[in-house]
């Protein structure tokens, strides 16, 4: 159990830099959504980012305005998550590789190193505590919350840096598309469950939260557990439905506890029905909302939903964009989130009031 | 929570597993040698530690048939990883709940950088794509393993397999697994062979750690998992115990992205952290396997964190980068073998092609294998890019037969 004590959030929404949870949306006809870039000179000396790629400034930003949103400078622990590091600089290496190996710029190697932004951050902090990297497909961020959630309850550390970040370059969005995971055409985010077809409305985000030890003025919901569930049809496991009720158990609630199910609904035809399938067959009756017409898909989206659910519960609001049934929840007090990833990655974080 | 190891697999250029490795270290013959593997401009330039077999060959270890979309990093990590849980007679079916924590640091470049090309022109490789990131080889050995209560991948640059132990370590402690499945795999790629070249930290003969003219970093490759359990899980399966981790640490550096302080804070708070968990007084350590990665830089700076913590009652210090090369990634998990089997076997490894002693270090590592030495504890270290410091303490574990646990 740990405490989210401030939120830094720069994604394809209004959110870098503000409190203001979600009043004016972004709308975009486009092949994936982009994140709106904050002044990044009043988080980041200019000589200082002068040589960063684009990955690790955000990074940073999202970092700081996290830790300003807390009142904390230095955090006892830097923990992040990424899918895919900074996708830039892999690019410019592998074009320089592919022309000569010779006179190559050293900087995009080093930025290229997945553990960059964690320890970015920490040279700018000068932050000598706990530092790590996962880099898990839709478990990076997810194992990110559980490391911090280890070190809370073991009393490591009191205040953990700890976030989600990925971004999205053109040529790696025509790479992924080759594999299938996006639509074809442009289209409009807002409309995403409308498509019927294949392949997801790509995204990008960077989402920091300071997960404390301790409550304060500033505390907008606890982050309870969270848990990765690895299902591969050809594995004999127990079935999610038994997940779910373990976590649940160990958490002390039942499923009549659960007031909202935040659904990592993303449009894809191939995958949507498995959402359905787990609010309807194992919480059924439940308000249920989604996000990810407003960040698009990433290996980090959680992070996201997490402000999404935070934010919810801080404000006491359950803005009508998130919606996706029209179920009124009674309360705010536990929200489930709930993500997966080509039926094969299973998350599920709980966020109490 | 006791954490103990009861499995261990291992690839490297030294040999395809544990045994292989075990007779190569005890003839203190260096795997070190040509790049045969890779097609590059930088094949006579720099030596490198290289797993002998082709991507073909390592189906064949691996013990599965040709597919498209399999890197060459995948396939080590199944390799040793198999080797590991059949060594510790891993059942997936017991109701012990089982997690596989791995570290790569490029996952599977070694076949994105030969099929770039076409993922950006045509459909041709298009089995690949996905193949590419740092999560495939560990889904691909969780697959194969049938290991679904907890996976990650962790990518902390040269520390990422030793911080992988640790996360083992501490989600048993944690009750949310009963073992875990821990290490790292890291196929040498030309893509890290231009990066370091870039950096300008490669030495044009193999590496010489500590040594006053030491010149730079040999690269290697290869994978590496342990298994660990924790108490209740080694009464179930009474798998025989190779040794305890009884202490861990991370710090970092905060200094710079790719150098480190030269008073090696990161690697001081990293060591200070793990002794202080154990329990153990400095004076127990019997021995160092020290990152020690043969640039100036990373020697004097281990080397004064070393000096700090311990005083003038050193420890054997040694690198063994030298029989294995750099694996970076796959390094923590490959050295913390090799430190466990200084426990088994009461040995100590050589430092390979030492000369001179360091004038700014008042110690100098092991020239020699010594063999029939006391081990009881040894401290294994693994630094990485952005000053990402870990090290781990194991330890032989006194009440431990042939038969698990002594019965109660």
């Amino acid at each position: 159990m740990a405490y989210i004590n401030g939120i830094g959030l720069i994604s394809p929404q209004k959110t870098a830099g503000t409190r203001v949870f979600l009043e004016e949306i972004m709308e975009y006809t486009s092949d994936y959504l982009k994140c709106i870039d904050p002044v990044y000179k009043d988080y980041i000396d200019p000589i200082v980012s002068r040589r960063m790629s684009r990955l690790i400034k955000m990074g940073i930003a999202s970092a700081r305005i996290c830790l300003q949103d807390a009142g904390c400078v230095i955090p006892d622990a830097i923990i992040t998550g990424t899918g895919l590091g900074s996708v830039e600089d892999t690019e410019k290496i592998l074009g320089d590789i592919a022309r000569e190996e010779k006179f190559l710029n050293p900087t995009p190697f080093i930025q290229s190193t997945y553990n960059t932004i964690s320890s970015q951050i920490a040279i700018i902090l000068k932050c000598h505590g706990y530092n790590s990297t996962y880099v898990h497909r839709t478990f990076s961020f997810e194992s990110s919350l559980i490391d911090a959630l280890l070190q809370i309850e073991d009393k490591m550390a009191e205040n953990i840096l700890t976030g989600g970040i990925d971004e999205m370059t053109m040529n790696h969005l025509q790479i992924t598309r080759r594999a299938g995971h996006w639509k074809r055409e442009p289209v409009h985010n807002l409309s995403i469950l409308e498509t019927q077809t294949q392949g997801a409305l790509a995204g990008e985000g960077s989402a920091y939260f300071l997960l404390s030890s301790h409550q304060t003025s500033s505390t907008y919901a606890n982050l309870k557990d969270a848990i990765n569930i690895f299902l591969p049809p050809e594995i004999p496991s127990p079935a999610l439905r038994d997940y779910l009720s373990c976590f649940l158990q160990r958490n002390e609630l039942s499923v009549m506890d659960i007031d909202l199910v935040l659904l990592g609904m993303n449009g894809d035809s191939r995958y949507d029905h498995f959402y359905t399938d787990f609010a309807t067959n194992l919480l059924p009756g439940k308000p249920q909302g989604y996000y990810k017409h407003l960040c698009g898909e990433y290996h980090t989206a959680t992070g996201f939903g997490l402000y999404v659910a935070a934010s919810m519960i801080k404000s006491k609001t359950y803005p009508e964009i998130i919606h996706l049934n029209s179920i009124q929840p009674g309360r705010l007090k536990n929200i489930l989130i709930y993500n997966q990833y080509d039926n094969l990655n299973h998350s599920l974080l709980l966020v109490q009031g | 929570m006791r954490i103990f190891v009861t499995g261990f697999g291992l690839i490297s250029c030294l040999g395809k597993n544990i045994s292989e490795n075990l007779n190569s270290l005890l003839r203190s013959q260096s795997g070190i040698g040509k790049i045969h593997q890779i097609e590059t401009l930088l094949k006579d330039e720099f030596p490198v530690g290289e797993v002998h077999f082709t991507l073909e060959e390592l189906f064949k270890l691996a013990g599965l048939p040709f597919e498209e979309g399999y890197s060459r990093n995948a396939l080590m990590g199944i390799i040793a990883a198999r080797e590991a849980f059949s060594h510790a007679r891993m059942d997936v079916n017991s109701k012990l709940r089982t997690g596989l924590i791995s570290a790569t640091t490029v996952g599977g470049m070694d076949r994105c950088e030969l099929y770039y090309a076409d993922f950006l022109q045509n459909d041709s490789r298009n089995a690949y794509i996905d193949t590419y990131d740092c999560a495939d080889s560990t889904e691909k050995i969780a697959r194969l393993l049938g290991i679904h209560d907890f996976i990650t991948t962790i990518s902390t640059a040269c520390s990422s397999a030793a911080n992988a132990i640790m996360l083992g370590a501490r989600m048993i402690k944690a009750d949310r697994l009963d073992r875990v499945l821990a290490g790292g795999t890291e196929a040498l790629t030309k893509f890290h062979l231009n990066g370091f070249n870039a950096l300008k930290i490669l030495d044009k003969e193999p590496c010489k750690p500590f040594d006053e003219h030491r010149a730079g970093i040999t690269l290697g490759e290869g994978a590496a998992y342990l298994v660990l359990e924790s108490e209740t899980s080694v009464r179930k399966t009474r798998n025989p115990v190779l040794c305890e981790l009884v202490g861990w640490g991370n710090a970092c550096e905060a200094f710079h992205q790719t150098a480190s302080s030269p008073d090696g804070i990161g690697a001081y708070l990293a060591m200070k952290k793990a002794l202080e968990m154990s329990g153990l007084s400095p004076n127990d350590i019997d021995y160092i396997n020290a990152h020690g990665t043969g640039t100036d830089n990373n020697d004097l700076s281990e080397g004064k964190a070393i000096e700090r913590l311990f005083g003038n009652r050193i420890p054997r210090v040694s690198s063994t980068k030298p029989f294995t090369g750099h694996t970076t990634s796959a390094a923590g998990s490959t050295e913390a073998i090799l430190s466990i089997l200084c426990l088994q076997h009461q040995v100590i490894w050589p430092n390979l092609n030492f000369q001179t002693p360091m004038k700014d270090l008042n110690f100098i590592p092991v020239k020699k294998l010594l063999q029939n030495i006391p081990v009881s504890a040894v401290m294994s270290n693994s630094f990485g890019f952005g000053g990402n410091d870990t090290s781990l303490i194991f330890r032989r574990t006194q009440d431990m037969g042939d038969e698990g646990l002594n019965a109660e």
